[in-house]
């Protein structure tokens, strides 16, 4: 069904709460990650694996990689998160889970409205997305 | 010769702007691939160099074209660089994941993305993304490239035949969709009108996107170009809605993938930053450029473009062309 020359359409309030976390969360993410990158490559901070190393190591799969540079899996990147290089990992970090604080908001936004269905999927997607980061489950070579 | 200026004019104009884009961004890894194959040292700094150009350029045609940037990062990367395709498909659910992500409010402000319609759909997919970023994984890399340049001629196949629906009759929502309310509205800027919409299919649709997730986690090209087509002519969403919600799907289904490459440290940020940057850039560059460049014309160069890296992707995986 069309409507002429409506009335601008205003959406659900808690689509307009996650695209306004949303923002704020891929803004932090970005800024995260563009400022280790740039620490990384001008020399600002230590590295994990040095630059000009590189191009000798990223033609290998992740798990030669893994071992020939000593770097950590899982959350293990946390004890070397003041390396340059690996600082990168937490703005990806930020980028990849500020959906969760976006979903979590909408909970109780659903559960006012009676809307139990939604309150249950927002849950589910962050169980899901939770699992994902905990490292309990992962795949090899 | 004014003939052959003419000749060269024409050529010129068909081939446009992005055909001229084209040139430097599958030059850079040639030349630097060829030096390094020459025995001289490349210093480090020329490949994350090319990589940001290219994924500029990709970002400039990603948008005309209507696919996402991780469509054609994973099969050109991995087939012009250097890098292990561990890494690159990291890097793609990244560069997908940033897109998506930085898309999202817009598209949600708008009315375009539906998140009523993208959370049930996104719940499955996210689940089985999962598992397919850890099938890929654990699959050797010559499978990988194997499945993923067919995937890629797919992709080809799809965009060469598909249809698409502006505005898809659905005279009737199944019990599913009544029952979660899957409906909405938007303005739509082209005619100023404001559409309400619905959609049936619900648990056909659903099922789809248990594959689409799949497909998603084990490539990491992120997959608009699956979404799209479900929402719009499976499920009967508007095209707009149905572009807009698949970018907010993309945005969750990513997260939950991009965890499973990031805990099995195939992120690399030297490889991950240029191109989440270069694509969004570029991106930014394409959407204003829409009116300007010709779709027509940048959709058959993308296609174009798509089947050689699927191509190449499948004679590498074979061994054909290693």
């Amino acid at each position: 069904m069309n409507t002429a020359n409506p009335a601008p359409a205003l959406q659900p309030l808690e689509q307009m709460l996650y695209a306004s976390l949303l923002t704020w969360g891929t803004r932090l993410g970005l800024f995260v990650l563009v400022a280790s990158f740039a620490a990384y490559v001008l020399g600002l901070a230590d590295a994990q694996v040095p630059v000009d190393r590189l191009p000798e190591l990223w033609h290998h799969p992740v798990a030669r990689y893994l071992e020939l540079t000593q770097t950590p899996t899982g959350w293990g990147w946390l004890a070397l998160v003041h390396k340059g290089d690996v600082a990168g990992l937490a703005g990806i970090a930020i980028l990849a889970g500020c959906s969760l604080v976006c979903l979590l908001a909408l909970v109780p936004l659903y559960l006012r409205r009676g809307d139990k269905a939604y309150a249950a999927l927002c849950l589910a997607e962050v169980a899901v997305v939770l699992l994902a980061a905990s490292g309990w489950i992962s795949g090899g070579h | 010769m004014p003939h052959a200026m003419s000749v060269s004019r024409y050529r010129a104009r068909r081939l446009g702007l992005p055909g001229l884009l084209l040139v430097p961004w599958l030059a850079l890894p040639t030349q630097a691939w060829a030096a390094a194959g020459s025995g001289t040292a490349v210093a480090w700094w020329v490949w994350p160099l090319a990589l940001f150009i290219a994924c500029f350029l990709m970002g400039i045609v990603a948008v005309p074209a209507g696919i996402g940037g991780g469509t054609l990062f994973v099969p050109i990367v991995g087939s012009f660089f250097p890098f292990h395709l561990d890494f690159v498909r990291g890097a793609g659910l990244l560069v997908a994941l940033a897109s998506a992500l930085s898309a999202g409010p817009t598209l949600l402000r708008g009315g375009l993305g539906s998140l009523r319609l993208a959370l049930p759909l996104a719940v499955l997919a996210s689940a089985s993304s999962i598992g397919g970023a850890m099938l890929g994984l654990a699959m050797p890399a010559n499978l990988v490239q194997i499945l993923l340049g067919g995937v890629v001629l797919g992709i080809v196949v799809l965009m060469l035949v598909s249809k698409r629906s502006e505005f898809p009759q659905v005279a009737q929502p199944d019990a599913l969709s009544q029952a979660l309310a899957l409906n909405g509205v938007f303005i739509d800027g082209a005619s100023g009108r404001s559409v309400h919409w619905q959609v049936h299919r619900t648990v056909p649709g659903l099922l789809v996107f248990l594959g689409i997730g799949v497909l998603a986690g084990m490539f990491g090209i992120g997959a608009g170009w699956a979404n799209v087509p479900a929402l719009n002519l499976l499920m009967g969403a508007p095209l707009k809605v149905s572009a807009g919600t698949s970018g907010v799907v993309l945005s969750l289904v990513d997260s939950s993938a991009a965890w499973v490459y990031i805990n099995r440290g195939a992120v690399l940020p030297m490889i991950a930053v240029p191109s989440v940057v270069g694509m969004m850039l570029g991106a930014r560059i394409g959407a204003r450029l829409l009116d300007v460049l010709k779709g027509s014309v940048i959709r058959r160069m993308v296609i174009t473009v798509l089947l050689f890296a699927g191509l190449r992707a499948l004679l590498k995986g074979t061994g054909v062309w290693p």
